[in-house]
């Protein structure tokens, strides 16, 4: 009965969707109030819909409603709770229904947040995104119905995916859809933009916190799957430069660039067209992203079971979603009015700069991802792109970029005074060539790009912190006065300085641990010991364990440095019998400035050696750091009163003051 | 103009991704799949002599050219050679198609030795109608194989119309052999 319910629901939010997406843009074409505000109940009524249909599938893990093809498929009874109810994701027909819920929480959230929306504007953002919902609500229903019964129940199910079965997927793929989804806000506004035919600072100040959310949710999505992937896969790699891992870095890198380009639009009234594009191919990107991995379009380890009929649905939404949108674009962008040029050496010089390395890099991934496709069709040959292709293009896109991005905040708008900025950067410079030429020394001379990158990121983190100590005068005035101006900046100011500082940190931690990496394999019984980076690891027993629906194999290592005990390390093997598969657990002990990471593997027949892999991971911590400052980063600056959902009037006052550097 | 182009150029670019991923998206496109390009092609040109064994005599009678393959009603080519086990499974399966079904059998003894291709004929028995021995494989290169045993199906016009890659399993008969053959009559 309750799965009925959630199937109703998912139909009654395809026929609110189906509403939404008509009566107001009518009305909005008329001009006619009443029928623009039917876009409002129906948004929030969508959400309601399918927040119950998402509670009907829950409901169903939680008591292990074995009538459902879905719940059998991807759930047991002995399955601990948290993985019950992060189960219902953990699939494909699941996962559809969170990305619809996100999806209707966007919308809901423009339409209840947005009263300051010129109306017309506002029935049409809203009627885009219905258009949307109404692709993915027909998706879901017409070929992944979460809510298919089974004839003959079984009397227990197949068990979820055990390498699924981690905390990490109880956040990793709500803040990655949300962020996926949340640029669907900023195409609504761009198709909308485009139908108007208008696009102006207020425009750009309506978009860009709904691209920041979006930007911070998916920075803290893709920082913890590449965590999970780090802990849980079980061979100390954090990013693979795989299909799926790069789908969500396009829309990241190219949303990173909208964020910046918006900042322009608002201020200086310019690259419009530019902004509307990017906006529209960022979630572009997204669709594509959700069509890949749903497809099996290309091969890769975290693909979904694929089905041909899925991959042509939704190569046909994106095919009307882009296509349309870029048929829009290509018509009516021409129209725009275009903004004044402006100077090279100039705040929005810099950030076009920005927008140019970014898109060229998303470029790069694009290429690199889609290639052995494109091969494939032409040649019939097949190949696969790996990290090579990436370090030779990508990385050296990305320096340009984290130099630039030091200079960027000092340059004011319109006309910069570039070699007084540099001489005020001395102390950076200074300090990045020291700490290559220290890491040079220390390295024995080290991968180049790797010493040349450390550099980069040592600038950038400088640069970063003299710009904020530059903003409240540090040892220039008295304490307590820099004291007051350090709180009486704005936090949009402290969010650009955190994210850009998290971005330094961030590449710290990627070169440290793709450079400096040791790592130890060995054939082990319980007595030998192992030495890695100084730490001596002895293995001192290997327990059997059972766990709730698996059974651990735990090997004992004990960790010493200089004869001093610092604790243990676990690694573990489990077995989780019904889905018939084993997963590895690593055991990982930080302090900070690097990671001891064991696993262990059994022999390959009783009374052999144990496999023990040991990895010494320099700096990477500081990743998963440096993602977490950006993020916050990201949040801080919404939370800024300027940007603060609701205000935008306010703000286009504030505007007119002397503008703060901010951004 | 140029300007108004380079508004159109995400479209296209889109336009052009799209249709890879339409392409992509075949189910029919398996990896493991080595498509023909002789398929509705006339047969490749080439002449093969019988099979010659070291006795004088011993020998098949006629040899295989492309001209045998043409007016002669449907056609299965046959690609085989005595030391591939897989032939000898689907000898049998062969002898039985000729014998029931209307039809003419041919082989290409593919890079064999004589007297070996004749003992394994005298073995099992020559279903064949005519045999080519393709001693140095030339002919192979014509037909394009990827190995043995590999059946080509030709109508009554030379023209090549399926390629069945492997011995052909009891299995597929009822389910793939026949219908094809249907279809070519």
């Amino acid at each position: 009965m309750i799965p009925e319910l959630g199937h109703f629901a998912l139909v009654l939010a395809l026929v609110l969707a189906a509403v939404q997406g008509s009566i107001p843009f009518v009305g909005a074409l008329r001009g006619d109030s009443r029928w623009m505000d039917v876009a409002r109940p129906a948004a929030v009524g969508q959400l309601g819909a399918i927040a119950l249909a998402f509670a009907a599938l829950t409901h169903a893990y939680v008591v292990s409603d074995f009538t459902l093809a879905n719940v059998v498929e991807n759930s047991h009874s002995a399955k601990p709770m948290l993985y019950k109810v992060t189960g219902v994701w953990g699939n494909h027909e699941g996962s559809m229904l969170l990305w619809v819920l996100m999806l209707a929480l966007c919308g809901a959230g423009v339409a209840v947040f947005g009263r300051n929306l010129p109306a017309t504007l506002k029935a049409r953002v809203l009627s885009v995104q219905a258009w949307i919902a109404l692709g993915f609500l027909s998706f879901s229903l017409l070929t992944s119905n979460p809510f298919e019964r089974v004839a003959n129940p079984p009397l227990d199910g197949n068990d979820l995916n055990p390498l699924l079965q981690d905390p990490g997927l109880a956040f990793h793929p709500p803040l990655l859809y949300l962020g996926y989804v949340g640029f669907s806000v900023a195409f609504s506004f761009a198709v909308a933009a485009l139908l108007e035919g208008r696009v102006d600072a207020a425009w750009a100040r309506w978009v860009r916190p709904w691209t920041l959310a979006a930007w911070c949710s998916l920075t803290g999505g893709i920082a913890l799957g590449s965590w999970w992937a780090y802990y849980e896969l079980g061979w100390g790699g954090w990013w693979f430069w795989d299909p799926v891992e790069n789908v969500s870095f396009m829309p990241w890198l190219l949303g990173t660039a909208l964020l910046h380009s918006a900042i322009v639009v608002e201020k200086r009234d310019t690259l419009k067209a530019w902004t509307i594009l990017l906006a529209i191919l960022t979630f572009s990107l997204s669709l594509m992203g959700t069509f890949i991995v749903r497809s099996g379009l290309l091969t890769s380890v975290h693909a979904f079971a694929v089905d041909p009929e899925r991959g042509s649905y939704i190569l046909g939404l994106m095919g009307i979603a882009t296509g349309g949108s870029l048929a829009l674009f290509a018509w009516r962008a021409p129209v725009l009015k275009a903004g004044g040029l402006f100077a090279p050496v100039s705040r929005e010089g810099g950030l076009l700069l920005n927008n140019l390395l970014l898109a060229t890099a998303t470029a790069t991934v694009l290429i690199g991802t889609l290639y052995p496709l494109f091969l494939e069709a032409l040649t019939g040959g097949r190949v696969s792109i790996g990290p090579p292709f990436y370090n030779y293009t990508f990385v050296p896109l990305m320096l340009p970029l984290v130099g630039a991005m030091g200079i960027g905040p000092f340059l004011a708008w319109k006309r910069a005074d570039l070699a007084g900025v540099l001489g005020r950067l001395r102390m950076a410079a200074l300090l990045a060539v020291v700490v290559a030429l220290a890491t040079w020394y220390l390295q024995n001379g080290g991968p180049v790009l790797a010493v040349l990158a450390m550099g980069f990121a040592v600038w950038l983190l400088a640069a970063t912190l003299i710009e904020w100590a530059e903003r409240v005068r540090l040892f220039r005035i008295p304490l307590a006065d820099s004291w007051r101006r350090a709180r009486g900046l704005p936090r949009s100011a402290y969010g650009m300085s955190l994210a850009h500082a998290g971005l330094a940190v961030c590449i710290i931690g990627m070169i440290g641990s793709s450079a400096w990496k040791e790592e130890l394999v060995e054939a082990v019984q319980p007595g030998d010991s192992l030495q890695i980076a100084g730490f001596t690891l002895t293995l001192q027993d290997v327990e059997t364990r059972p766990g709730p629906n698996y059974r651990s194999t735990t090997g004992v290592f004990e960790v010493t440095r200089d004869g001093r005990t610092l604790g243990m390390l676990e690694p573990e093997r489990r077995y989780y019998p019904v889905a018939g598969r084993s997963t590895t657990e690593a055991a990982i002990r930080t302090n900070g400035l690097g990671d001891l990471y064991a696993t262990i593997n059994e022999p390959p027949e009783e009374g052999q050696d144990w496999t023990a892999r040991i990895y010494y991971e320099p700096l990477v911590p500081w990743i998963w750091v440096g993602s977490a400052m950006m993020m916050f980063g990201g949040i801080l600056s919404l939370a800024d009163r300027r940007l603060r959902v609701g205000a935008p009037r306010r703000a286009a006052r504030q505007g007119a003051q002397p503008p703060a550097a901010a951004e | 103009m140029l300007r108004r182009l380079l508004f159109i150029l995400p479209l296209l670019i889109f336009a052009a991704a799209a249709a890879f991923f339409m392409w992509g998206l075949d189910p029919e496109r398996d990896p493991g799949e080595i498509p023909s390009v002789l398929i509705d092609k006339p047969v490749p040109e080439f002449s093969l002599p019988p099979i010659r064994g070291s006795e004088p005599g011993e020998s098949t009678s006629t040899g295989l050219s492309n001209a045998d393959l043409s007016g002669e009603g449907i056609t299965l080519v046959n690609v085989f050679a005595s030391w591939c086990m897989p032939c000898r499974a689907e000898h049998s399966i062969l002898t039985d198609l000729r014998r029931e079904e209307d039809i003419r059998l041919v082989g290409i003894n593919y890079k064999d030795e004589p007297d070996d291709a004749l003992a394994w004929l005298d073995e099992l028995g020559n279903p064949y109608d005519a045999i080519g021995a393709d001693m140095e494989g030339d002919a192979g290169l014509e037909w394009g194989i990827s190995g043995v045993p590999e059946t080509f199906f030709v109508d009554n016009e030379g023209i090549i119309r399926y390629r069945h890659v492997g011995p052909i399993h009891e299995t597929e008969i009822d389910d793939l052999i026949l219908p094809i053959l249907e279809e070519l009559r």
